[in-house]
């Protein structure tokens, strides 16, 4: 690949995922609301981002990332998307305590709770058998078959979670972001054959 | 095949039948109870502060929380009952005191409270209302505005005997 190239792809990548969080730092809705809720609204417009490197990383889109060092980086995404998750809910939760309590007990009268909430636990359960697939003893083709369905409910979850809500995002580059997700992960999926009978792990 | 699309166009009919009679068997006692009362709304009753002061109007206002208050079965309006009002405004958050304010409605059941312009929060343009009295039975509200850049935000009470 020509370095050229590699610089169009990583440019493009960082536009995909800047722009979004350019527009919401402009947003006026920050105006009326505190630090903690500031921070809360942006760890998740971070992890969503993070969400469109994390298939670009395995299906080997990255220029000088590949094989064993995009996985390397993979995991550590994995484990930044696990803890703006958490600043997410925690600042949030300080933010308003029952409305917090109402989305994880999925009583919330926002239809957008429910997709976050089972996108976080997507991600825990993704994170944990991660960190304990070796000592769960977990075959290769079992991981890939949990690992690619959390995925599927993480992006699915999150990005229906990000479309319906009205705050700080700004709407076109929200839902640029989001399509993108869901194009990029569609493809390293069909591209990987991770569903087909008999794929071999990698 | 003409039997069976005998039987099944007789099934669909007293299906049909059974159905009519269900509902107006439903709807029949309703009508003689008349209006019904409104239930609270999901998340309704978060952030609210009990007691909070009747005032003139919430902050700076610029925005109109209207209503109507009625009771239950004949929808007789409702006077100098006692509503509380809060939201995320320009001027607060939903925890914040100086977000809550209450008001009385007049002669005819009607409220109205002016109060800062709602911003969306937790998602929602939205606003919060509660009748909290003896008199009726407790209900929390919670309507949604159509746009953020609305002026104003309705919702209607009609209320049990407690």
């Amino acid at each position: 690949m020509s370095n050229s190239r590699a610089g169009l792809i990583w440019a493009a990548v960082a536009i995909a995922i800047l722009v979004p969080l350019i527009a919401a730092a402009a947003s006026p809705l920050l105006a009326w609301r505190e630090p903690i809720y500031i921070a809360a609204g942006f760890a998740g417009i971070i992890a969503l981002g993070l969400l469109l490197l994390q298939p670009l990383l395995i299906g080997g889109f990255l220029p000088g990332l590949s094989g064993l060092s995009a996985r390397r980086v993979h995991r550590w995404i994995g484990a930044i998307v696990v803890l703006a998750v958490i600043v997410h809910v925690v600042a949030l939760w300080i933010t308003s305590p029952p409305d917090v309590i109402d989305a994880l007990l999925f009583v919330s009268p926002t239809p957008f709770s429910v997709w976050g909430v089972l996108a976080m636990w997507a991600v825990f359960a993704a994170a944990f058998l991660a960190a304990f697939r070796k000592r769960l003893g977990i075959r290769p083709r079992t991981w890939r078959l949990l690992h690619t369905s959390l995925a599927a409910v993480i992006v699915t979850g999150t990005v229906v979670h990000a479309a319906l809500i009205e705050g700080t995002m700004e709407t076109v580059t929200k839902l640029a972001l989001c399509s993108l997700v869901i194009v990029v992960t569609i493809k390293v999926f069909v591209d990987l054959r991770v569903w087909a009978r008999g794929a071999a792990s990698r | 095949m003409t039997s069976a699309m005998l039987s099944r166009r007789s099934l669909i009919a007293s299906v049909g039948a059974v159905a009519a009679t269900g509902l107006s068997g439903i709807i029949v006692p309703a009508q003689a109870k008349g209006l019904a009362p409104t239930p609270s709304m999901r998340g309704g009753s978060n952030n609210y502060r009990p007691g909070a002061p009747i005032v003139e109007r919430i902050g700076n206002g610029g925005f109109w929380m209207t209503g109507t208050v009625r009771r239950a079965g004949d929808g007789a309006p409702l006077g100098g009952q006692r509503i509380q009002i809060w939201a995320h405004t320009t001027e607060g958050h939903e925890r914040d005191p100086h977000s809550h304010g209450a008001t009385l409605t007049d002669a005819n059941g009607n409220f109205r409270l002016e109060m800062p312009q709602i911003v969306p929060a937790f998602g929602q343009p939205h606003g919060h209302l509660a009748y909290d009295s003896d008199e009726f039975e407790t209900v929390f509200l919670r309507p949604i505005m159509r746009s953020s850049k609305d002026k104003t935000l309705e919702a209607h009470f009609v209320l049990q005997a407690a």
